[in-house]
């Protein structure tokens, strides 16, 4: 039997299994897609502390190969769901496995904008990573939605290679940082559309435009594009662990800084449990957290 | 069988031309999403019966057919059978449904 099981092999996770590893504990990662978590869009990371700058795709694969050279197992399994029980239960598509400790470093994904034809844009029009796909925009005209740091970066990447960028908030104050919201309120191309929520995506087989409303005005416009990079925040995605788990309004798993669930011996660790800060610092804290708490409880 | 480097001089013949169905990855170096998902795509291409075969289109080296082929965001998958487009996908995606596009 495994000591410890994670779920999940983003920052945390890894985090978790370096630590769990190093503690003299047996791991096994499962992840549903690859390793590295979200991070692995992110062109530069800058605010990891003791490194200056680095890509967050060479970040997660140095995150990984620690974990491995520490004799990490990674399974490619969707998790569907968990037991509790002296021995826990990990029941994935394809078997059954049984551990210790569990720690559920599941992460949060992309939100969607929950708009018709949202999916069958994706790839002709639509894109939740503008550093991926931006270059693909060169002089045309495109719009970012959201008013977090993601949103305030990709339309500053964006406003490189387009000819015009149009940033549309929800509100007219901006969850990101001022310091961002300064640079682009300096570049020429980019415009800022505030209280505005998109309302529907125009087009046929691609993407043309969308549809915004003002909310101070109580009027809609439409705005010819040729892209829109939606950057609304993330979404958790732990319902195969409720009801065992108590996850809050949010779908985010019930924790607090100690890492630790309703259920004894099972702990949430980074993006998927309830706190105010999402960073890769944040992740991996929590992550050494977590792992401790599950080697004492496997002890 | 590795994976073929595609080029604009060499994709007509190695997969309009095919007689066997050819998933193409359009990547790039900077493109995080896209070097995880290139060593999937290789043990696809290691792991194949001759039934098929793959290939690889650096966007920036070969920006001429990534623009022939409409590609907007990257990693991008399409499977070529008979010279057209018949299977395709955008993003990350895990090994079991890249062996699933070429299920044509």
């Amino acid at each position: 039997m495994t000591d410890i099981i994670i779920i999940g092999a983003g920052t945390a996770g890894l985090s978790a299994a370096i630590y769990a590893l190093r503690a003299g504990k047996s791991v096994l990662l499962m992840e549903q897609l690859t390793y590295g978590g979200q991070i692995i869009n992110t062109p530069e990371v800058e605010n990891y502390p003791g490194i200056k700058s680095i890509s967050g795709f060479d970040f997660a694969q140095g995150l990984y190969e620690q974990a491995e050279a520490l004799g990490a197992e990674l399974k490619y399994e969707q998790v569907t769901g968990i037991d509790d029980g002296e021995v826990k239960k990990v029941k994935t598509s394809s078997g059954e496995y049984e551990c210790k400790a569990i720690i559920l470093a599941t992460g949060a994904k992309n939100r969607p904008l929950g708009l018709d034809k949202e999916t069958e844009f994706i790839g002709n029009g639509i894109s939740y990573c503008a550093t991926c796909d931006g270059a693909f925009f060169k002089g045309r005209v495109v719009a970012v939605n959201g008013g977090g740091n993601t949103a305030l970066e990709d339309a500053l990447f964006l406003s490189n290679y387009c000819k015009k960028v149009y940033l549309i908030h929800r509100r007219d104050e901006f969850r990101g940082e001022a310091k961002q919201v300064d640079k682009l309120k300096e570049k020429e191309n980019i415009e800022f559309v505030l209280n505005a929520t998109i309302t529907e995506l125009l087009g046929e087989d691609e993407l043309s435009g969308v549809r915004v409303h003002d909310k101070l005005s109580g009027e809609d416009k439409d705005i010819e594009l040729d892209g829109l990079f939606i950057a609304i925040g993330q979404m958790p995605e732990n319902a195969a662990f409720a009801p065992l788990i108590e996850l809050d309004k949010g779908g985010y798993i019930v924790a607090g800084e100690d890492c630790r669930t309703n259920v004894a011996g099972i702990f949430a660790a980074g993006d998927c449990r309830t706190k105010t800060v999402r960073q890769l610092t944040t992740a991996a804290a929590d992550g050494a957290v977590a792992a401790l708490a599950a080697c004492a409880y496997a002890d | 069988m590795a994976a073929i480097t595609l080029t604009s001089a060499n994709f007509e013949e190695e997969v309009l031309k095919s007689d066997i169905p050819v998933l193409v990855d359009f990547w790039a170096s900077w493109c995080g999403p896209c070097r995880m998902l290139g060593p999937m795509v290789e043990q696809v291409a290691e792991e194949s019966d001759g039934s098929f075969k793959v290939g690889k289109v650096n966007v920036d080296d070969e920006g001429e057919l990534a623009e022939k082929y409409g590609i907007m965001n990257i990693p991008a998958l399409k499977v070529f059978k008979g010279g057209e487009v018949v299977k395709e996908s955008v993003g990350m995606i895990p090994k079991d449904k890249i062996k699933a596009l070429l299920e044509v």
